[in-house]
């Protein structure tokens, strides 16, 4: 039997995966887009997006994520759930693997976003769940009236630390510089939250537990200065790294491990597009992730009709 | 099979008298990550018959979360005549969450 060869198989189903079946459908191909959770990535731990224009009163990350998915649905995108294992992406008709599946297609748009960054300390996976996390907006009220501490000094952390300092009575920020990344308006409310104490010049260098997280001990990096801080929780907000192991090899990326691509999206593989985050770019929001889905879905159209042309 | 949702009352029978083994799911309706994996949990239960999946909602089930000692969500339970086998925090993609249940 013969297998179906897609015009556009799309990896993950973020703003920017999504931006780019709406488009790639809209043009006319034949558009799957394979995503191993539900849709929306990284938004959906945002409740209340404010930036993304045309929604005056904001709107919820997963909610946003879900209509991106129904817009690129309504013309005939099909969403597959399942995790992409292995992908070859040289050849002129690109194979992708998932565990149960493969899946052939003329062009791929590689849209798996980024991830968490880890501290990398010794036993930060194994305290995942008891006091270690990545995300205040999920669990912050599981440290009602505790102690916790915040690491990072961007917009994520500051918005972190200031969703816990409202219902936690002592919130450590901890920045291994001297001043925050973050934007004015946050830091303005931060430095104002009374119960916010800042740990500038510091990292958190051992996490000491006794099933569950007790302390921290943290060291200033310009005076070498240790202390332990007794605290709950400790939320762990030190940025994201692209979700590009897929692709190595295969894929150019930078030193940081972001897909080489520029405003066209195209990479180094001819037929290969990277949209989104996980793509070389000066500014991550949804907006730009969504702008690289539609620009891609432009440069695919030009791809399939020049390179397909008598099919 | 469907997946059983859990209560004070339903949760001694379904849970720690369940012949088959149990993957429980602790989540609630404002946390992104949980409806993040959400369909995969609801996948498995088609999937695997011989595992019981349960989900309890933290908000409705304060107790029941509390003596399981929740701090993060969505945590998953693995659980074996109602022993606690395996435990894990945080996002996990569906081969993760199969592996637990080994």
């Amino acid at each position: 039997m013969q297998q179906k060869t897609y015009d556009v198989v799309i990896i993950g189903g973020g703003p920017a995966g999504y931006t780019a079946a709406l488009y790639c459908v809209r043009a006319g191909f034949v558009t799957l887009l394979l995503e191993k959770f539900s849709a929306g990535g990284q938004m959906i731990q945002t409740q209340q997006i404010d930036n993304y224009p045309g929604f005056f009163e904001g709107i919820d990350g997963f909610t946003l994520g879900d209509n991106m998915k129904k817009c690129a649905e309504r013309f005939g995108a099909t969403t597959v759930q399942q995790e992409v294992i292995s992908v070859d992406l040289k050849s002129k008709i690109k194979t992708i693997k998932t565990a149960s599946e493969q899946y052939f297609a003329k062009a791929v748009i590689l849209a798996t976003g980024a991830e968490h960054r880890k501290l990398g300390l010794e036993n930060e996976d194994e305290l995942s769940g008891r006091g270690v996390s990545y995300c205040a907006s999920c669990d912050g009220m599981f440290y009602k009236n505790k102690t916790v501490a915040v690491v990072g000094g961007g917009n994520t952390a500051a918005a972190e630390a200031l969703v816990l300092s409202r219902v936690c009575n002592k919130v450590y920020l901890i920045h291994r510089k001297s001043t925050m990344r973050a934007t004015k308006i946050y830091y303005e409310q931060l430095s104002k939250s009374e119960n916010v104490v800042f740990k500038w010049n510091c990292e958190v260098k051992k996490l000491i537990s006794d099933n569950k997280l007790k302390e921290i001990k943290i060291v200033n990096n310009k005076t070498n200065e240790s202390e332990n801080l007794q605290v709950d929780g400790l939320f762990i907000s030190v940025g994201m790294i692209p979700t590009t192991n897929l692709y190595k090899g295969q894929i150019n990326s930078d030193e940081w491990g972001y897909v080489i691509a520029d405003e066209t999206t195209k990479t180094n593989i001819p037929g290969v597009f990277a949209v989104g985050d996980l793509r070389t770019k000066p500014l991550r929001q949804i907006v730009t992730a969504t702008a690289d889905g539609a620009v891609a879905a432009h440069y695919v159209e030009k791809y399939l009709t020049t390179t397909f042309k008598d099919k | 099979m469907s997946v059983v949702i859990i209560n004070k009352d339903n949760f001694e029978n379904e849970i720690m008298n369940s012949e088959k083994t149990v993957l429980l799911d602790f989540w609630a309706g404002w946390c992104g990550p949980c409806k993040m994996i959400s369909p995969i949990i609801d996948e498995i239960a088609k999937e695997h018959p011989e595992i019981k999946v349960a989900k309890i909602n933290v908000d409705e089930q304060p107790e029941i979360a509390k003596s399981f000692d929740i701090m993060n969500i969505p945590s998953l339970f693995v659980l074996k005549n109602g022993e606690i086998t395996n435990r894990s925090a945080g996002v996990k993609s569906k081969a993760q969450i199969e592996e637990m249940l080994k």
